[in-house]
């Protein structure tokens, strides 16, 4: 039967592309609101930045339902092993968000009680600056990662390695650095 | 102001800046809290702990012995609008003092948070447990010879795995 | 000729006479029993006044009957980072513990190494839905210490953001209290209106939380050009829209049967607790420090002082809610008088040299340089100053040694006392109720655990 008898109409594609693209359009968040940068998380996903516009306005309470975890403030010590258990529980494939500078590297509080970055107990994907980010920041670091979702590996496993705290230097593991895309941004 | 009928024997000074201060020893403590209770001081507004490590030799009124640590305890009166502020000297090595547990139960809370960040311990307090560090935490942070746990911050690539 | 074949309940046969099964028990309206029609209403299960009594909980009981479950950390509705144990019988709470430091972020100490014009930016982060607040107290105790006066557009400035930045946190209150009683709406309208306020300062500061803008000495800059329109539509907007909320949720009746009479607590009980703001208010206790310790010029304006009576969940959101609209007043008086003059003390200890002197004078500069690398230097004693946040009494206690740094800072927050109730208001609560508690109680976990 040749294409042309059939009915209706359709699209051909790559299975790999179609996979990225449904996974790109429906990035589910957890709620991993630690402090400031969660009211900036809620006022993004509120009327007037409104997240619905890429398909990520249904925040998950369930880490089982979950694809990203945005971490959204500084993580002390003692939370540190809750937010392992919590990306642990997110089924593959996952990505984390490091909303903040006191997510990504400690920030204003370089001191005994803060983890000095969270890429020291998950791999990060994408960090977001500011202290904390507008959340124009967020989108952009959102589009950032729908982008690498787009043109990254389907099949690879996020959570693979063994991400360690500082203590353990000798670790083969290291912290993933985030592919440079460039969106939106005039050249 | 007047300080009640009742306090026991207490050290005011007056050069302090906003409110009464009294400076009362470890055995007057909880006698002058209770008395100023009864006086109408109906909130403990505020404790916390100071570790005097590096000023020994502080101004403090006569016939006070300054030692390490110091519990500062604001109360008020809603009655009269008025704050007092108590300050104890609270031992070198390992301050004690008694709880306020009994007269103010919400001290309960600000007496675990001086236990926990700088190891004053509170005599009969139902529940002296750490509240903001893990429990398994060694050391008392916000004592002046706990480290701040700066980590230097790396401005070029880090030279190999981390 | 037929009759016209016109579709109406008279006649009923027109209606069934299509189908093949006949009328079933369809039948006429009029016909239809009370009992058919009570469901028409919708599905709700109406239980009137239960015979439950929270005093007939055996809460000592050691059977094993009872289980105790872990609510948070990391729960949509506790609020940020907040954890808490729960004894359960069945759907009764037991008892609470509140287990806190799961945002401990050590400021205090982090506090003692920035010098005073940085610590602004360190205890703005404690409460981040105040930050204004943070800083006023900080501000205040540092001028304590200093002996300066501020200038009075300073004060007046001072003021009306303060009030705009109560208006911000209740709203947040209003949209999360909305959303964990399920109502999404709130959640959204209060987002919504919020938006203005930090679309204000984001112009006046430059930042939409976290804004360092009250410092030692004064403001970190003026209003901007136009000030009067921004805040007058803010006013007239925030004002119009609480009777929308008025209208969405005060009356509502699945609102009031979760918030009226739900976890009340005494006003000895609050008063032994040690716990301020809203949460005491709702006891009919009067207590505002803007009013009976007024600080900046609180004592210059006309407002009330919102008090409840029964101290339940109600109590407290109608609180926030009025409280909002005392704000719009007093900002609407700040617009009124907002006096001219400097926005900052005009002493060179605590004030930089202004731009143009630096580019002419070698003291200007050297000056300019020593105050943002050393600081500059606080006479030693001690203060304690307080101030009252969305909370309740947010105090900074300060001791310096005379050095360019706080010997030691330590800051009373109200969330961090307030949290202490929690255990006393779910005692004998059922489980939907607790949720209600800790939005009721507004705990910010930043400041808690700071």
């Amino acid at each position: 039967m040749a294409l042309e008898d059939l009915q209706h109409n359709f699209l051909t594609g790559r299975l790999e592309d179609l996979v990225r693209w449904a996974r790109r359009a429906s990035v589910w968040p957890a709620t991993f609101g630690l402090a400031c940068c969660a009211i900036e998380m809620m006022a993004s996903g509120a009327a007037d930045f409104d997240l619905a516009r890429f398909g990520m306005e249904v925040f998950r309470n369930s880490p089982r339902q979950a694809d990203l975890m945005i971490v959204a403030g500084r993580v002390s010590q003692k939370m540190a092993p809750v937010l392992r258990q919590v990306y642990d529980q997110m089924m593959e494939p996952k990505w984390v968000l490091s909303m903040g500078v006191c997510a990504s590297t400690g920030g204003l509080f370089n001191n005994y009680a803060i983890v000095q970055g969270v890429d020291q107990i998950v791999p990060v994907d994408v960090y977001a600056p500011g202290c904390p980010p507008s959340p124009e920041t967020l989108m952009h670091a959102i589009l950032t990662l729908h982008e690498q979702i787009r043109t990254g590996e389907i099949m690879k496993r996020r959570a693979t390695g063994n991400p360690v705290h500082l203590d353990h230097a000798e670790s083969p593991w290291t912290p993933e650095v985030p592919v440079a895309v460039r969106l939106g941004t005039p050249k | 102001m007047e300080l009640p009928a009742d306090a026991p024997a207490v050290i005011t000074a007056d050069a302090l800046r906003a409110d009464l201060g009294c400076f009362p020893t470890r055995e007057q403590y909880h006698d002058l809290v209770a008395a100023f209770k009864a006086d109408g001081f109906e909130v403990c507004a505020d404790l916390c702990a100071v570790d005097y490590l590096e000023h020994a030799d502080r101004a403090l009124p006569e016939g006070v012995t300054p030692t390490r640590f110091e519990v500062v305890v604001n109360l008020l009166s809603m009655s009269r609008r008025e704050r007092v502020r108590i300050r104890v000297q609270a031992g070198d090595v390992e301050p004690e003092v008694d709880s306020l547990f009994d007269l103010y139960p919400g001290s309960e809370a600000m007496e675990r948070e001086a236990f926990d960040l700088l190891g004053v311990i509170f005599r009969s307090h139902p529940d002296l447990t750490r509240i903001l560090m893990p429990e398994d935490w060694e050391g008392h942070p916000l004592r002046k010879d706990y480290g701040t746990g700066r980590v230097p911050v790396q401005f070029k690539e880090a030279p190999g795995p981390r | 000729m037929s009759e016209p074949t016109v579709r109406t309940a008279e006649r009923l046969e027109a209606l069934t006479a299509e189908t093949s099964e006949g009328p079933q028990e369809l039948q006429r309206r009029e016909a239809t029993p009370a009992s058919e029609l009570g469901r028409e209403v919708g599905s709700v299960v109406r239980i009137d006044d239960t015979p439950f009594n929270p005093d007939d909980v055996d809460y000592e009981r050691a059977d094993d009957e009872t289980m105790i479950i872990n609510m948070g950390p990391s729960h949509p509705s506790t609020h940020g980072v907040l954890r808490i144990m729960l004894e359960l019988d069945g759907e009764i709470v037991l008892r609470a513990k509140p287990v806190i430091g799961y945002l401990h972020t050590g400021m205090e100490k982090t506090g003692e190494m920035l010098s005073y014009v940085q610590g602004a930016t360190n205890v703005t982060r404690m409460d981040y839905l105040s930050p204004i607040i943070n800083e006023l107290s900080y501000s205040m105790a540092v001028e304590a210490l200093l002996g300066i006066e501020v200038p009075e557009r300073a004060v007046w400035i001072r003021m009306m953001m303060s009030e705009l930045n109560r208006i911000s946190s209740h709203l947040v209150w209003m949209a999360t209290n909305g959303m964990d009683l399920g109502s999404t709406s709130m959640m959204i309208y209060g987002f919504r209106e919020r938006e203005l306020i930090l679309a204000f300062f984001e112009k006046t500061a430059g930042l939409r939380l976290n804004l360092n803008y009250v410092r030692p000495g004064g403001v970190a800059a003026d209003l901007p050009d136009g000030w009067e329109d921004d805040v007058e539509v803010i006013c007239d907007t925030i004002y119009e829209r609480t009777f929308e909320y008025d209208e969405l949720l005060t009356g509502q009746p699945i609102f009031r049967q979760r918030m009226v009479g739900v976890a009340p607590i005494s006003a000895e009980e609050a008063l032994a607790l040690g716990v301020t703001g809203p949460l005491l208010r709702s006891t009919g206790v009067p207590w505002d420090l803007r009013r009976t310790m007024p600080y900046l010029a609180y004592d210059q304006v006309d407002f009330d002082v919102i008090v409840g009576t029964y101290g339940d969940n109600f109590d407290r959101y109608a609180i926030r809610l009025n409280e909002i609209r005392e704000s719009v007043r007093i900002i609407r008086q700040c617009l009124e008088r907002m006096p001219a003059g400097d926005y900052r003390s005009q002493d060179p200890k605590v004030t930089p040299p202004p731009r143009a002197r630096i580019g002419e004078s070698m003291e200007a500069l050297i000056h300019h340089f020593k105050l943002f690398t050393e600081g500059f230097h606080v006479p030693a004693g001690e203060v304690y100053s307080a101030v009252e946040s969305p909370r309740g009494e947010h105090g900074c206690y300060i001791v310096s040694d005379g050095g360019p740094k706080p010997y030691r800072l330590h800051v009373r927050a109200p969330s961090f006392v307030n949290l202490q109730a929690i255990p006393l208001l779910m005692r004998g609560a059922s489980m939907a109720d607790a949720i209600t508690v800790i939005s009721t109680v507004d705990p910010i976990m930043g400041e808690v655990d700071r």
